[in-house]
């Protein structure tokens, strides 16, 4: 039977150390949704994403009550909308159309964010796919609670670079649109390497369509609680190190796979996957930089970071996978910028540069996160920092994914706000040497070789 | 069997347990295990009982003893056991 002490530690846990379920997300198909009409397009969307999702919210809040543990957010991923408007939409202003049905259900039903604005474009665009991405922009400045995500590369097709220069130059109209709110239209659009069809986690969420009608994903979270474990082992061998982690990781997920089969069991939707991915937030002790200078760095960034976050990704991954039937996702050491107050505070110290967010990024998920540059970065510039993303992933069949927001009239050294989960971040120098004359070469880059692997 | 792990933690006072057990056994909630301390002044206890007799709902349990913790002073808590399960065992 449970005795005294593991109740404890775990409500310590709950308590003082955020643990939490980050995120269960509702996938849902809307490829029976597709229409030759827009306006029937539009209703068959709406009734399909309410007659879902109508009992998310209250069953997230159910389960929560009934464990003890908060479960942060409940959210929607859909069908990417490139492929669910091909046959109706015949301009940009179309897409915008759906978008906007999209932020109308997400807030009948009630969940926080709505993932799916997406178009998966690796390896070429269809009409549709190009006129998706235009109206990007504009869908995230007229809606509050849409994501969108764009695929522009993969291991097996190589890298889009026609998509890539024009999401260059969508993330800076995304940043103009939204400009009197520090360009926060940004902070919910990223493009992505080998994109995961079952990713919970926002804003790169959308239901991939090798899913089924409906799924429930759960993304879960605890730097907090790693944190903690490791103070108790300061000074110890790598093993201790690792095994602690991997101790603590368990646990975690075990509370995600819990919530995930309970959510599945009372919404009588399939369990899909649990996204064992350390995602903090912007609150004092939910960071994952903190982790990294509790393994012993005086601050994010210092030399040994690569190293140190490639040690924690692989013993989160260790310890998660057993703990769940189903393991997918991004999963894997999140290190977003601002919303992360170690992070923060790393920056703020110099010690953090975007080149060595570049390097981290090659031995974790996902990659530049939730980063503030200068608003007068370039489209040409913002192309070059995703091509060589893009490029990581690619080349090491991973996932990797830029998130990064120009925000308009503001440079290096100044602050922007975007509250909430979404935490406030210092705006970082980017490099200011030009890549016109690369980016504005047509065509894509190939596949890399399979073999010969170094 | 339905088990539930009420935890009560606050500053020690007279008659702790006896509220909190007087209030299961009104509502034949059946307690299969008790431990307790207390460490510098402050208690610590843990229950263990089935909710299976009763014709509570489980939201209502944990409404009525937040009500009376909040009327002792000190803070109570009802979970189901499955996430101590999950956490703790193979």
């Amino acid at each position: 039977m449970i005795n005294q002490f593991e109740v404890i530690e775990t409500n310590k846990m709950i308590e003082e150390e955020n643990l939490d379920v980050r995120t269960i997300t509702m996938g849902i198909s809307l490829l029976d949704c597709v229409d030759a009409d827009l306006d029937a397009c539009c209703r068959k969307i709406h009734d399909k994403i309410y007659s879902s999702a109508k009992d998310l919210v209250k069953t997230g809040e159910e389960i929560s009550r009934e464990y003890g543990i908060p479960i942060v957010n409940k959210r929607i991923s859909v069908t990417p909308i490139a492929i669910v408007g091909a046959a109706c939409c015949k301009s940009s202003d179309d897409f915008v159309k759906i978008a906007r049905t999209l932020d109308g259900v997400a807030k009948e039903v009630g969940v926080n964010f709505l993932g799916g604005f997406s178009a998966l474009v690796s390896k070429n665009m269809t009409p549709a796919d190009e006129l998706l991405l235009r109206a990007i922009p504009k869908a995230l400045a007229t809606t509050d609670f849409v994501c969108s995500s764009v695929n522009l590369g993969s291991t097996r097709t190589g890298i889009n670079m026609d998509a890539v220069r024009l999401m260059g130059q969508v993330i800076r109209e995304t940043a103009e649109l939204t400009k009197e709110k520090d360009s926060l239209g940004c902070a919910k659009l990223v493009v992505f390497c080998n994109a995961p069809d079952d990713n919970p986690f926002m804003a790169g969420a959308f239901h991939g369509v090798t899913e089924g009608d409906r799924i429930i994903n759960v993304g879960v979270s605890g730097p907090g609680v790693v944190k903690k474990a490791l103070e108790q082992v300061r000074g110890e061998s790598f093993e201790v190190l690792c095994e602690t982690i991997k101790k603590t990781a368990f646990k975690v997920t075990r509370v995600g796979q819990l919530v995930a089969k309970e959510a599945s069991r009372m919404l009588g939707v399939d369990f899909g996957i649990v996204d064992l991915s350390l995602a903090p937030t912007p609150a004092i002790g939910d960071s994952v930089a903190d982790i990294l200078c509790e393994i012993g760095l005086e601050y994010a960034g210092a030399p040994g970071t690569t190293a140190a976050l490639a040690l924690l990704n692989d013993q989160v991954k260790k310890g998660g996978v057993m703990a769940s039937s189903y393991v997918g996702g991004l999963s894997g050491a999140f290190i977003p910028v601002s919303e992360d107050q170690g992070m923060i505070n790393a920056v703020e110290a110099g010690a953090l540069t975007l080149e060595k967010l570049e390097a981290m990024t090659c031995v974790c998920s996902v990659g530049l996160d939730m980063i503030a540059i200068p608003g007068d970065t370039s489209a040409a510039t913002i192309s070059g920092i995703i091509a060589d993303e893009m490029a990581i992933g690619m080349v090491n069949a991973k996932t990797t994914a830029v998130r990064v927001i120009p925000v308009i009239g503001k440079s290096v050294g100044e602050v922007v706000e975007f509250g909430g989960l979404l935490g406030y971040a210092p705006i970082m120098p980017v490099n200011g040497f030009s890549c016109e004359n690369f980016i504005s070469r047509t065509g894509r880059i190939p596949a890399p070789i399979h073999s010969f692997k170094n | 069997m339905d088990k539930i792990i009420i935890t009560v933690v606050g500053k020690d006072t007279v008659g702790i347990i006896a509220k909190v057990c007087t209030y299961l056994s009104e509502n034949n909630i059946n307690i299969l295990d008790i431990s307790q301390t207390i460490v510098s002044g402050y208690f610590n206890m843990m229950m263990i009982a089935d909710m299976n007799g009763t014709g509570l709902k489980f939201g209502q349990i944990c409404d009525d003893l937040d009500a009376i913790g909040e009327k002792i002073g000190v803070s109570i808590k009802c979970q189901k056991e499955e996430i101590f399960d999950s956490m703790h065992r193979i």
